[in-house]
């Protein structure tokens, strides 16, 4: 067979954007299938978990793992994959921060299955039957993955050498990555594969924003129209751009949409919703308490817009366990 | 007989307070040189101005064990840079709810404004607050990595 290096993309709590990210890299893609073999890709390639275990420890590049750890199926899949991969590569925001997905991490287990198998308007489950990780039917025995209460990034469960960002990472950052990577010349263990600057450097709209900027109110995308080559903040929308990392090419402004910060945050930044929340903040225009609630209630859901996709790499990681809360409690009383 | 099992700790809350050079952190030497007697429950850590409180040190603080935080910083107008007290009010309000959001009660986060010749207001500020957070607990934030063998085996 080949001696093309052997590489493995696999997917845990993603919604298969990242799957359709690699696609989208169109023609380039052959470029990718001319230098690599792909031996395991659950979503394109008919190769099963016990080919992976065939193969000997090490035998792989590079396994691209996107989206975030929630089950148990999934962490026994990045731990064998990392067994069988020189780099271990998160790929997307999920996986390298937590993503979409890490938002559960402002609920549990139970409260979402009570949603998901009874309280959500549109489920019919009279019963109230909820997942179990095994079940007897007809003397055979079925198993289910167990549910994890916390969401994890890649990184919270296995090593990993390095992170491709966004969501989903744009066709460039997956091509320039890729041939880093094949090009042997590593950089340092632990990199994130983008611009370390902050999105407002790149952003087409930079210069339109004013030397001192200061708020009386926030409005949403959908409350106002907006120009398309001010800055967006300076039309009083809620843009992450300065506390996000850049690499994208600013393509939701590109769209007349505010950045999100799927990047995550850049290397001297620890936590990214902090460091947004501490940019937004101080743009608000009153010295008053009262006065700057009544402007800040404009952001409705603080956690949700600030850790967007970041929130299981936060330094909270997650809402506070009700029993830490009631613990708390009882050794007070 | 001795009782085999040790009596439990009583719960002493950790607080690490961030004052301000030209304000707070006078009137805590103040009090301390005035031989003022408080609760010793707080780590105070000197910073220039309470507009350099970086949301980002909060929560390092939550998630290293602190059960509660105290920022002090000059009255509004007596700001030593002009505006840093009103920068450090805002982020504290929106904090404050993302903080409630994330399960972490209000009274764990706390701003004051205490002048250099307030030493009497850090003495009860500092009482006051060690004795709400000694109600409503230790914080424990942190999630041991045996919890998610655990929870899956349930």
């Amino acid at each position: 067979m080949s001696e093309k290096p052997k590489v493995a993309f696999y997917w845990c709590a993603s919604c298969g954007g990242c799957e359709e990210a690699v696609v989208d890299l169109a023609e380039k893609i052959l470029d990718v299938v001319g230098a690599v073999d792909i031996v395991f890709w659950p979503v394109a390639l008919d190769f099963k978990r016990h080919d992976v275990e065939a193969l000997a420890d090490g035998a792989l590049l590079a396994t691209f793992l996107n989206g975030a750890i929630r089950t148990t199926e999934q962490e026994e899949m990045a731990r064998l994959l990392r067994k069988k991969s020189k780099l271990m590569i998160a790929f997307g925001a999920c996986s390298h921060l937590g993503g979409i997905p890490g938002l559960a991490n402002l609920w549990d287990r139970e409260t979402i299955f009570q949603t998901a198998y009874r309280d959500s308007p549109s489920t019919v489950n009279p019963e109230g039957i909820t997942p179990q990780p095994r079940h007897r039917v007809d003397g055979f025995e079925l198993t289910l993955p167990g549910f994890f209460d916390t969401v994890r990034a890649l990184d919270q469960v296995v090593e990993v050498d390095y992170y491709i960002p966004g969501c989903a990472p744009t066709p460039k950052i997956i091509l320039a990555a890729v041939q880093t990577l094949l090009s042997g010349q590593l950089p340092p263990r632990g990199a994130v594969l983008a611009p370390d600057r902050a999105l407002c450097d790149e952003c087409p709209r930079k210069d339109s924003r004013p030397e001192k900027l200061m708020l009386t109110a926030f409005k949403r995308p959908h409350e106002v129209i907006l120009e398309e080559d001010k800055c967006l903040l300076a039309q009083g929308v809620l843009c992450m751009g300065p506390a996000t990392r850049g690499g994208c090419e600013a393509l939701c402004l590109q769209g007349n949409m505010p950045c999100t910060g799927c990047f995550g945050p850049t290397s001297r930044v620890r936590d990214q919703g902090a460091k947004a929340l501490s940019a937004v903040a101080s743009l608000v225009e009153s010295d008053d308490a009262d006065e700057i609630d009544r402007i800040l209630a404009a952001i409705p859901d603080p956690v949700g817009t600030f850790y967007r996709y970041s929130l299981p790499t936060s330094r909270l990681r997650r809402k506070r366990p009700a029993a830490a809360a009631r613990a708390g409690e009882k050794i007070a009383a | 007989m001795p009782d085999a099992t040790p009596a439990p700790r009583k719960f002493e809350p950790r607080i690490v307070a961030f004052f301000c050079n030209w304000c707070t952190y006078l009137a805590a030497d103040l009090a301390g040189t005035s031989r003022l007697k408080y609760a010793p429950n707080t780590r105070v850590i000197r910073v220039m101005c309470s507009g350099r409180v970086d949301p980002q040190f909060v929560l390092e603080a939550f998630a290293r064990g602190a059960d509660g935080v105290l920022i002090g910083g000059c009255h509004p107008g007596d700001c030593h840079y002009q505006v840093g007290n009103y920068k450090a009010l805002r982020r504290f309000r929106l904090l404050r709810r993302l903080l409630r959001e994330m399960g972490i009660e209000e009274e764990r986060l706390r701003l004051e404004w205490i002048s250099a010749s307030e030493a009497d207001k850090v003495k009860a500020v500092v009482n006051d607050m060690v004795e709400k957070v000694r109600a409503l607990g230790p914080l424990r934030l942190k999630v041991p990595e045996e919890v998610f063998a655990e929870e899956v085996a349930a």
